[in-house]
């Protein structure tokens, strides 16, 4: 439902989630599906090759159904490194949802993401094995210790027995939600494929920001930061629960740091203002500052202009400017301010009713006829 | 206080004086537990306290609301701190009082120490807590609510229906009572019981006020906030939870070692979804997030369950007041819970004792709620 | 918001053929599940009146399961006060029967049963109306005064409050009635009709077939009705549909009044069949309900009905093994099984969405 937190923005029109029953079967050929999987399977895993193509993001024939409506079509899209790609499009055209496919919050239809050559996204393969993989080593451990204490006819044993089932069901368990690189691998060689969530991306250098600002509008500035922050922290529970030096050392160091993100992108003294009490444009810079902290390389940013006056606009691209000569970022937006657009992009793809139309350098694109008039509309003839 | 401390960030001197300033708020709560560990003896001989039963009683009851304040403390970092609602907490503290039963009582034969016996009761629990968090904390958060419901109804029904390793309704009892070198444990006795009860809660207090304000709190603060958001700037969501869960469940496993060894006995009625319930009202109660209003709230709650109902029967019938004196204010305790929640909810959500966040928080749906008006008033005019 | 363009794919199966294959899955749903209690009981008709009691409990639970689905639907909330409403419906079923002077004044104050088919059509018809209209009001009112002052409140508070509704309804009852089994007269009688070997009793078939009207009265009016569409279209986008002039308030009324009248009627079946009442009976019940309106995927109707089904199957199934008092365990254990390999429930909608 809209307006709820943990809901995209982007949920489909309400005349197509007609029926809560059934899902209708997606009609597209098995064949594209299983060839998909396969090429999928092949490139899913980290290897030597991966980053020699020095495209940071390669999108392929990426399709997004939601029942019966194609919110993306067949999108092929690359993102060169060190490059600012700018994504458009009238509204409802589809970049949003194809940005919640890259950032991990959708599965595509069909088609994949691939990061520094490494797919990352797509279609889940095979997943319902998962659950079974869980419970196999349980099973075969609970079978091997019932033969052992059917033999022994102790109860102590009989006790071991089930202490160790149940810890060989805890341990596949706990490597199920942290993915470990052996259990990815293990899963690649099943044959089972789940994209990417959320917060692997932002651990395979992916950062992002929202259409609608999302911060955590009940923490400071600085706190946001620090969540932003989060997968550079090491401390354990352990560290936080007695305040070790360790902890100490690395909480000190973390506010130097959010400090530093806030002056770079504007914010100098603002860390203790609650997220939601600052203005606006200060909003949409602190989402950037915590997007910033994850160390990305990639910089995924949805309208980081909108709703914002000239002198906002152009101190935001600026400030885009600044991240991709001074921190070295690839940035990618998705943007409705042409002057934005045309001013800061190297590169521009347009897309329209989910399918892409044009792709080019600003100058090119502006002039192409289907863009036009997928902007204004067809000429009266 | 967040604000200031946001303020002042980076400035080395000040770094210093703020690690010490949190080494000294875990003494704060050093202090302030010693404080009312001596005091709470000092009230129960002032009249009208001292009228209502012996001292002995009193420091007994005492020690049996210090399980409540660590049931609370528990559900707390849960409920509180994550945002998970789980309504069947009482399983983990039943799990910790079996523990002990089969670690140390005649009828297992095993005779562990008490101290072991704490981290073992806690450790099961915790074990059981990822067990049953771990398919289902990616669960929406209201399927959370019925199936830790469900695991809260079926434990004690496991620990009921299973005759042979549990004796089912009759319970485990004859258990050992706690042994510490130069303190003797005797059931006469309450004194002792009440000083350990002290010292467990003071350092469980301690370790979650550290926890809270680590980046483990600021993680499930953030998830609070907006899941969708936390997961995209790399938060495990499942993983940050489960922890909220295990910690939570190995807090109630500590609750559950300490009641049996007091209680000698272990059944499954000691451990019904009433209890889940009951914590549930403190924590709500109490306030959600607070570790000191959580654990007020529970102190209080449960006082004035066991004494002041009763006392209030005694003084209505006593003096004969008309209508009141036919209420047995006892049997409507749960009524009493009832309207207290809901009362609560409905115009003080954040609690007695509340933390200023989360009343920031619970105040913030009036904001929507006027805005939904203006939307339902626009339509009318 | 997004409007982009309609995939070419066929026009959805038209909802006869639908309806037809509901129909025939649930038959022989309910033949394979025959043939297994056959295969395990190894007598005819054992099996067949375990089935018969099966599809009957399945009616009661599902009829709540439906009252606790819709309103999660369009609100989004568990309302954990819906069991004990529906003990409330129980309670008001018996009372009609028991203490209704109007009953009195015929003279026929129920302690047995009711033989002149004339008057126990109009009986029960009083109890299907009296029950059902309290236990509706009484719902509206809750979310009138517990639940609407919260409707823009974190997802929390309005479950807490549920819980506490839910404590107050019992313990009132409880201090009414007191705690024990408050029997309840059955005026159905209890003849029954041989079948396949056993002897089904009128009861089951009427509840089963009672049970089936009430759903697809409630399969029209939402599918047909003006109603029934804003309860959808809210149950969909709350905001949307208050733009296109959806009363809101008036929409969640009524859709707690049906969940309300849908557990009366279930409270008069409760009277009926098991001839008990109790204050707590409503905790439990609702506990089953609930489970089997997540189980078939919460929000969903169908799902709702088909899973308070299957959950009478497993606890009858698990009954005719002589496992009762395991029964709900074993149901808890199958609904975390099937939340693990399809988080939405059997029929739940999955968006694909992860986070």
């Amino acid at each position: 439902m809209s307006g709820q937190p943990g809901v995209p923005d982007d949920t489909p029109p309400v005349e197509v989630l007609a029926e809560k029953a059934l899902v209708e079967p997606e009609d597209i050929p098995r064949e594209v599906l299983a060839e998909d999987a396969a090429a999928v399977l092949a490139t899913a895993a980290s290897s030597a090759e991966a980053g020699t193509s020095g495209l940071i993001l390669n999108a392929t024939n990426v399709t997004k159904r939601f029942g019966g409506l194609i919110a993306v079509n067949d999108v092929s899209f690359t993102v060169p490194e060190g490059a600012i790609v700018s994504l458009i499009g009238p509204n409802g055209a589809g970049k949003t949802t194809f940005f919640n496919i890259i950032a991990g919050i959708y599965d595509p239809t069909s088609g994949r993401i691939a990061v520094r050559d490494r797919t990352m996204v797509a279609r889940p393969i095979r997943a319902w094995l998962e659950p079974v993989l869980w419970v196999a080593p349980a099973v075969v451990v609970g079978l091997i210790s019932a033969i052992v204490v059917a033999a022994a006819n102790s109860e102590t044993i009989g006790f071991l027995g089930a202490a160790v089932t149940l810890a060989a069901l805890v341990a596949m368990l706990l490597s199920a939600i942290a993915r470990p690189d052996w259990y990815q691998r293990l899963l690649l060689r099943l044959g089972i494929f789940r994209s990417a969530r959320p917060n692997d991306m932002v651990k395979a250098g992916i950062g992002r920001t929202f259409q609608n600002i999302r911060l955590f509008q009940n923490m400071t500035a600085e706190e946001n930061v620090l969540v932003g922050m989060h997968i550079k922290l090491k401390a354990t529970l352990i560290d936080a629960m007695f305040s070790t030096p360790r902890n100490q050392r690395e909480e000190a160091a973390a506010r130097a740091r959010a400090e530093e993100l806030l002056n770079l992108v504007g914010l100098r003294g603002v860390g203790g203002e609650l997220a939601k009490n600052l203005p606006y444009g200060d909003q949409r810079r602190l989402e950037v500052a915590r997007a910033l902290a994850s160390d990305p390389s990639l910089l995924l940013l949805d309208e980081p202009a909108a709703g914002m006056n000239p002198r906002e606009t152009s101190d935001m691209m600026a400030l885009i400017n600044k991240l991709r000569t001074e921190l070295g970022l690839t940035i990618l937006l998705i943007e409705h301010d042409m002057k934005v657009v045309m001013g800061i992009s190297d590169r521009v793809t347009v897309l329209d009713h989910g399918e892409r139309i044009a792709e080019g350098t600003p100058d090119e694109v502006r002039r192409d006829p289907r863009v036009i008039e997928a902007y204004l509309g067809a000429p009266a003839s | 206080m967040t604000a200031l401390r946001g303020r002042l960030a980076g400035n080395p001197t000040i770094d210093q004086v703020r690690s010490f300033a949190s080494a000294h708020r875990s003494l704060a709560i050093v202090a302030a537990m010693v404080v009312a560990g001596l005091i709470l003896p000092i009230l129960a001989q002032v009249p009208p306290f001292s009228g209502f039963q012996s001292l002995d009683v009193w420091i007994g009851g005492f020690s049996n609301a210090g399980v409540f304040v660590l049931l609370a403390l528990g559900l707390n970092i849960v409920v509180g701190l994550a945002g998970l609602l789980d309504l069947g907490y009482a399983a983990f503290f039943a799990i910790g009082a079996y523990a002990y039963a089969y670690g140390s009582s005649p009828f297992s034969g095993q005779h562990f120490p008490f101290i072991l016996m704490l981290m073992v009761g806690a450790l099961v629990a915790a074990t059981f807590g990822v067990l049953l968090g771990a398919p289902t904390l990616r669960l929406r958060g209201d399927y959370l609510a019925i199936v830790t419901l469900g695991f809260g109804e079926i434990v004690p029904i496991v620990f009921l229906n299973s005759d042979k390793y549990t004796q089912g309704t009759n319970g485990i009892g004859g258990l050992y009572k706690p042994e510490i070198p130069g303190v003797e444990f005797t059931l006469l006795n309450p004194w002792p019981f009440y000083v350990l009860m002290l010292v467990i809660v003071t350092i469980v207090m301690v370790l979650i006020y550290r926890v809270q304000e680590s980046r483990i709190g600021r993680a499930w603060m953030a998830i609070r906030e907006d899941e969708l958001a936390a997961a995209s700037n790399g938060l495990n969501t499942v993983t940050t939870k489960l922890l909220a869960f295990a910690l939570g469940a190995s807090t109630a496993g500590f609750a559950g070692v300490f009641n049996a060894a007091k209680l000698t006995l272990v059944s499954p009625d000691q451990f019904g979804s009433t209890v889940s319930f009951a914590i549930l009202a403190m924590v709500v109660l109490g306030g959600m997030g607070n570790i000191w209003g959580v654990a007020l709230g529970a102190f209080v709650i449960y006082t004035i369950q066991i004494v002041i109902l009763k006392q209030l029967n005694a003084f209505f019938g006593d003096n004969h007041i008309p209508i009141l004196q036919d209420i047995n204010f006892v049997q409507y305790q749960f009524l009493l819970y009832g309207l207290a929640l809901v009362l609560m909810m409905l115009f003080r959500p954040e609690g007695l004792f509340p933390s200023q966040r989360r009343k920031r928080e619970l105040r913030a749906h009036d904001a929507a709620a006027t805005e939904s008006e203006a939307v339902a008033a626009m339509d009318q005019a | 918001m997004t409007s982009v363009a309609r995939s070419a794919s066929p026009a959805s199966a038209p909802s006869l053929i639908r309806r037809f294959r509901l129909i025939g899955f649930s038959l022989i749903g309910i033949a394979v599940y025959f043939l297994i209690l056959r295969l395990m009981l190894g007598n005819t008709g054992t099996a067949t009146q375990q089935v018969a009691n099966a599809l009957t409990l399945g009616a009661i639970y599902a009829l709540v399961a439906l009252g606790y689905t819709m309103v999660y639907g369009i609100i989004e909330l568990i309302n954990f006060a819906h069991g004990d409403v529906f003990m409330v419906g129980s309670f008001v079923a018996l009372w009609t029967v028991t203490s209704d002077p109007w009953f009195q004044a015929i003279g026929l104050h129920q302690t047995g049963t009711v033989t002149a088919l004339p008057l126990l059509a109009l009986y029960l018809l009083v109890m299907f109306a009296v029950s059902m209209t309290v236990v509706g009001l009484l719902n509206v009112t809750i979310e009138r005064l517990a639940y609407r002052p919260l409707r823009h409140a974190p997802r929390v508070a309005p479950l807490i409050t549920a819980i506490g509704v839910s404590l107050i309804l019992q313990n009132v009852i409880q201090i009414i009635v007191g705690t024990g089994d408050r029997p309840s007269p059955k005026i159905i009688p209890q003849d029954a009709f041989p079948f396949l070997g056993a002897e089904i009793r009128f009861v089951n078939v009427f509840i089963v077939v009672t049970a089936l009207i009430l759903m697809y009265i409630l399969t029209l009016f939402v599918g047909r009705t003006r109603l029934g569409r804003a309860m959808r279209a809210t149950a969909q986008d709350q905001q949307a549909a208050q733009l296109m002039g959806v009363d809101l308030n008036q929409t969640i009324a009524i859709t707690f009044l049906i969940g309300g009248a849908l557990a009366g009627a279930a409270g008069v079946f409760q009277s009926q069949y098991f001839g008990f009442v109790r204050f707590d009976l409503g905790f439990n019940a609702g506990l089953k309900a609930f489970t089997a309106a997540v189980l078939g995927g919460i929000g969903n109707l169908t799902g709702a009905v088909l899973g308070g089904f299957l959950i009478a199957f497993v606890e009858v199934f698990a009954a005719a093994n002589g496992q009762q008092r395991w029964s709900q365990a074993i149901v808890f254990v199958v609904l975390i099984t099937v939340l693990v390999f399809r988080p939405a429930g059997l029929l739940g909608q999955q968006i694909g969405e992860r986070a």
